[in-house]
């Protein structure tokens, strides 16, 4: 089989690969919503389970306010086997186990695929559509994989990999193209610094965007709001289910706070954000050479110069006072959309100098 | 540390050292009523150097910015402008006044960038005067309560306040992987009390300053190039070659500091061009252009010329930036007289190299008229039916001219600059026969006879010809120097911890003593994960072996969430 044809194959296993992790994570997600959905049940569980174990999670005496016992419960949970009575309230070892695997397995797959269709090609896979997907997609998830290495965070898991998803298939069924060599304007060792760190910029860029979303909507269910999905009409009763006050989201108290989640977020864009500014800097050294200009205004180069001044609205609206926290990942939406739009719509319905895509 | 703050900047670093708690700032409009034009000045001054309309104006760039991707631009694609305002008549030119088409040079779009930088400079002038007194000034004294911190600890040794003190200074103050230690003063704070205090990552704000005065730099070199710089174009046939001066330039733009006198007259002459394609898919992959380049005073030398990889001459760079071919035709009118010899540049039109052209051939003998011949240079042509040719390959296995003829007068008389590659057909007749208009196809080294009596055109062969860029800007190293220098401040203003640590170690009481007890607690700018294992850490060398109490410090840090 010859190196091209192995890396799809390849690829497609990582997909699949990351659909079973993506299931996992749905599971250990949904498991976790189930616990947090019927606290009354889960006290009581708690409460005998603490009885049984007292000395190994240091239980508080009796009498004490269900919501500890609660707190107290989850925690024990993490430290005994799912067989435990206990084990069924909360998180499931053996989903999260098996997404963590899935999830290591695909990068690692994808990885080999990203290597063959660069052998394939005979140059640094990062040339088009495709390849630059491909490429996303395996920092995206190896960023995933190093966050999960200490305690997997269910929610980060499903969104990342429901998107990981969505990427591959998209890219194998819509933006295929042959490994081939590529033309003389992309013959420079700039392809691999200018559209690599690029990759890896939109890849942390994915993480931090799920880690604000999750922000947003722990923040909104810790003060109780509830206005993202609140049912305006009777058409929409059916989602009143699904507010974020509702029991559908009562997983979210089982997640680290929304200020933690926002310092993970911060942390995660301002390294996208220094990796952005060298994508630009990068970019422009490259122009010079290849164009005879460093900045053209080219539709591309305007893309990554808004993306670039929301993220750094986004930095300074962190410490503003009355625009930290909520607002500011308004923001992170907002920058994480030019990201989106100006590697899906710019290479798709304009053309400039970086018509490169490989799509007709 | 009451110095200088941008309005509405949150800083728990700066405020949190004092005593006191942050009181809101009273700068409000009603503050500025009646307090005339210096006062409305000043109100305004400090309006727009504050993070609100920093934040604001930023916002705005990024949606100033759309416009220009979305509509044609002048300074990119001149011709699909005034496409654009033909299709949509009113409506196109009303876009035009408000500089839709020139978005980037825009006065909306110029106005908010300079505000911007306005605003910046406003901001950072003052915060880099205050720093430069914060570095040279010694850490804040220790607080008398740690209660508020965001990272604590405690333990006890048995050694005096003041040993403790010392060794939590020499603590703080030795080098870590490489990275300057804390800069520490002890304080004797009486009643047997003493204390360390300790701040680090002084180049997390100088980092920030200089990233945002690096923009400021970026911005006046970017302007600089703009008057200093100059950009030609220029067409060069195989064989042939051209001095770097205004007139052979097919068009020459200057910034307003360029004096067109002082380009530098070097010579580049056309020796040979490569081109490679992929058999299968016709996609291009190499080009290579051969030249001589001759700079004033020195001795002819070969040089290449390819795609990412100019050519340095005279201080500029020249940018291979097109190729195509050059049919070589001779005209000899119906006397019989040369009227046109010579190579004619055609436009490549498609990835197989169908080009277009125009031969415009002069009235040399009396009573002749002027001829234009329109057409396609096929470099592998095939017949795919009657009158039906096309091309399959961009290399030339077989090249055909296929030209119409039209005759009349081509306005060359007038002495008005025309395009080269285009045929303005009033006063001029097309050349037609029983079945329509004539079309004469010819290969090289082939002569076919014109209609009408024209005379004959030959085919000679056909050359290559490169559109070459050049360019001088000489501010562009400031460019990528200021560049680097944002991105090198950006990088150390994210990530260097700026962390304040104080240690204090009291006597203890009672039946504690000769117990001392040590407290110790942390304060970081902005997220820092790092801070509570440092003041742990910290804790721990300094009880270190002093005794079974103090090996195991009591940490809070853990407990504590950083707060919103």
């Amino acid at each position: 089989m010859a190196p091209g044809d192995l890396s799809t194959l390849l690829v497609w296993a990582a997909a699949t690969a990351f659909t079973i992790a993506l299931f996992a994570y749905s599971v250990d997600l949904a498991r976790i919503a189930d616990a947090a959905a019927r606290p009354r049940q889960a006290a009581r569980t708690a409460a005998a389970a603490a009885a049984r174990v007292p000395a190994m999670a240091g239980a508080p005496t009796v009498g004490v306010a269900s919501e500890v016992a609660v707190a107290q419960a989850t925690r024990t949970s993490d430290a005994t086997p799912p067989t435990d009575a206990a084990g069924a309230v909360g998180r499931s070892a053996r989903a999260e186990g098996i997404a963590r695997a899935t999830g290591l397995l695909g990068v690692v797959l994808l990885f080999t695929g990203i290597a063959l269709r660069g052998v394939a090609a005979g140059r640094w896979p990062t040339a088009n559509m495709y390849e630059f997907t491909l490429v996303g997609t395996f920092v995206v998830t190896g960023v995933l994989a190093l966050l999960h290495r200490r305690r997997a965070i269910a929610f980060l898991g499903v969104v990342v990999m429901g998107m990981a998803v969505l990427a591959l298939v998209l890219a194998l069924r819509v933006l295929y193209i042959r490994a081939d060599a590529v033309q003389p304007a992309l013959q420079s060792y700039w392809l691999v610094i200018h559209v690599g760190v690029a990759i890896a910029a939109t890849g942390v860029f994915t993480v931090a965007f799920a880690t604000s979303v999750l922000q947003v909507l722990s923040a909104a269910r810790s003060e109780g709001r509830s206005r993202l999905l609140a049912p305006r009409s009777g058409r929409l009763r059916s989602l009143t289910g699904r507010r974020v006050t509702g029991p559908r989201f009562a997983w979210l108290e089982q997640m680290p706070g929304a200020a933690r989640l926002e310092a993970l977020s911060f942390r995660l864009n301002a390294v996208g954000f220094v990796l952005w500014t060298l994508t630009l800097i990068g970019g422009s050294i490259w122009a010079e050479e290849a164009w005879g200009r460093y900045w053209n205004w080219d539709p591309k180069e305007v893309g990554t110069f808004v993306a670039w001044v929301v993220y750094a609205a986004y930095l300074h609206a962190r410490t503003t006072r009355g625009w930290s926290g909520r607002r500011a990942a308004y923001l992170v939406f907002a920058g994480y959309a030019a990201v989106l739009a100006n590697f899906t719509v710019v290479n798709l319905f304009f053309s400039g100098l970086h018509s490169y895509g490989g799509i007709g | 540390m009451s110095g200088y703050r941008p309005e509405g900047l949150d800083d728990t670093f700066s405020t949190g050292a004092s005593e006191v708690p942050v009181a809101p700032t009273t700068t409000t409009s009603d503050a500025a009523r009646g307090i005339g034009v210096v006062g409305w000045l000043r109100w305004g001054w400090r309006q727009l150097t504050s993070m609100r309309v920093a934040l604001l104006l930023l916002v705005l760039l990024a949606v100033a910015a759309v416009p220009g991707s979305v509509f044609p631009q002048r300074g990119q694609d001149a011709a699909a402008v005034a496409r654009y305002i033909e299709d949509h008549g009113a409506a196109g030119e009303l876009l035009d006044r408000l500089g839709l088409f020139d978005a980037y040079t825009s006065a909306w779009f110029s106005a908010i960038y300079l505000l911007l930088f306005v605003s910046l400079v406003g901001c950072i002038l003052p915060r880099s005067r205050q720093h430069w007194t914060a570095l040279r000034a010694r850490p804040p004294r220790t607080p008398r309560r740690f209660a508020r911190f965001p990272a604590q600890g405690e333990g006890s040794s048995s050694d005096e306040p003041r040993a403790v003190a010392e060794r939590a200074a020499a603590v703080l103050r030795r080098r870590r992987l490489g990275l300057p230690g804390y800069r520490v003063d002890v304080h004797d704070e009486g009643a047997g009390v003493w204390s360390a205090s300790a701040e680090r990552g002084y180049l997390r704000e100088s980092g920030n300053l200089v990233f945002h005065l690096a923009l400021v730099g970026l911005l006046v070199a970017v302007a600089t190039g703009q008057l200093l710089h100059y950009r030609a174009q220029v067409l060069v046939v195989q064989g042939e070659g051209f001095a770097n001066a205004q007139a052979s330039f097919d068009s020459f733009e200057h910034g307003r500091a360029f004096d067109p006198g002082d380009l530098v007259p070097f010579t580049v002459r056309l020796d040979e061009f490569e081109s490679r394609f992929d058999p299968v898919t016709l996609q291009s992959r190499d080009f290579t252009a051969h030249v001589t380049v001759t700079e004033p005073g020195g001795a002819p030398a070969a040089a290449t010329i390819k795609v990412n990889h100019p050519l340095h001459a005279g201080g500029a760079k020249l940018y291979l930036q097109g190729n195509g071919y050059a049919p070589v035709v001779t005209v000899r009118d119906g006397a019989g007289e040369v009227a046109f010899s010579g190579p004619v540049p055609f436009l490549p039109e498609d990835q197989v190299y169908t080009s277009r052209g125009v031969v415009k051939v002069p009235d040399v003998s009396g009573g002749q008229a002027q001829v234009g011949l329109v057409g396609y240079l096929l470099p592998t042509a095939r017949q795919g039916g009657p009158e039906q040719w096309f091309s399959v390959d961009p290399q030339p296995e077989d090249p055909l001219l296929v030209l119409a003829v039209w005759s009349g007068d081509l306005g060359l008389d007038e002495g008005v600059p025309q395009n080269v590659y285009t045929l303005d057909e009033s006063g001029l007749t097309q050349a037609m026969d029983g079945d329509g208009p004539v079309t004469r196809y010819v290969r090289p080294g082939e002569t076919v006879t014109l209609p009408d009596g024209l005379g004959e055109l030959t085919f000679d062969g056909l050359r290559r010809y490169v559109a070459l860029d050049l360019r001088r800007d000489p501010a562009v190293g400031w460019v990528l120097a200021f560049a680097l220098l944002a991105l090198a401040g950006l990088a150390a203003s994210l990530f260097v911890p700026r962390r304040r640590i104080w240690v204090r170690a009291t006597p203890g009481e009672g039946d504690q003593s000769p117990t001392t007890v040590v407290t110790a607690a942390g304060l970081a700018r902005g997220d820092d994960v790092g801070l509570a294992p440092e003041v742990e850490r910290v804790l721990a060398a300094v009880l270190g072996g002093s005794g079974p109490d103090g090996a195991d410090p009591v940490g809070r840090a853990a407990a504590q969430d950083a707060g919103g």
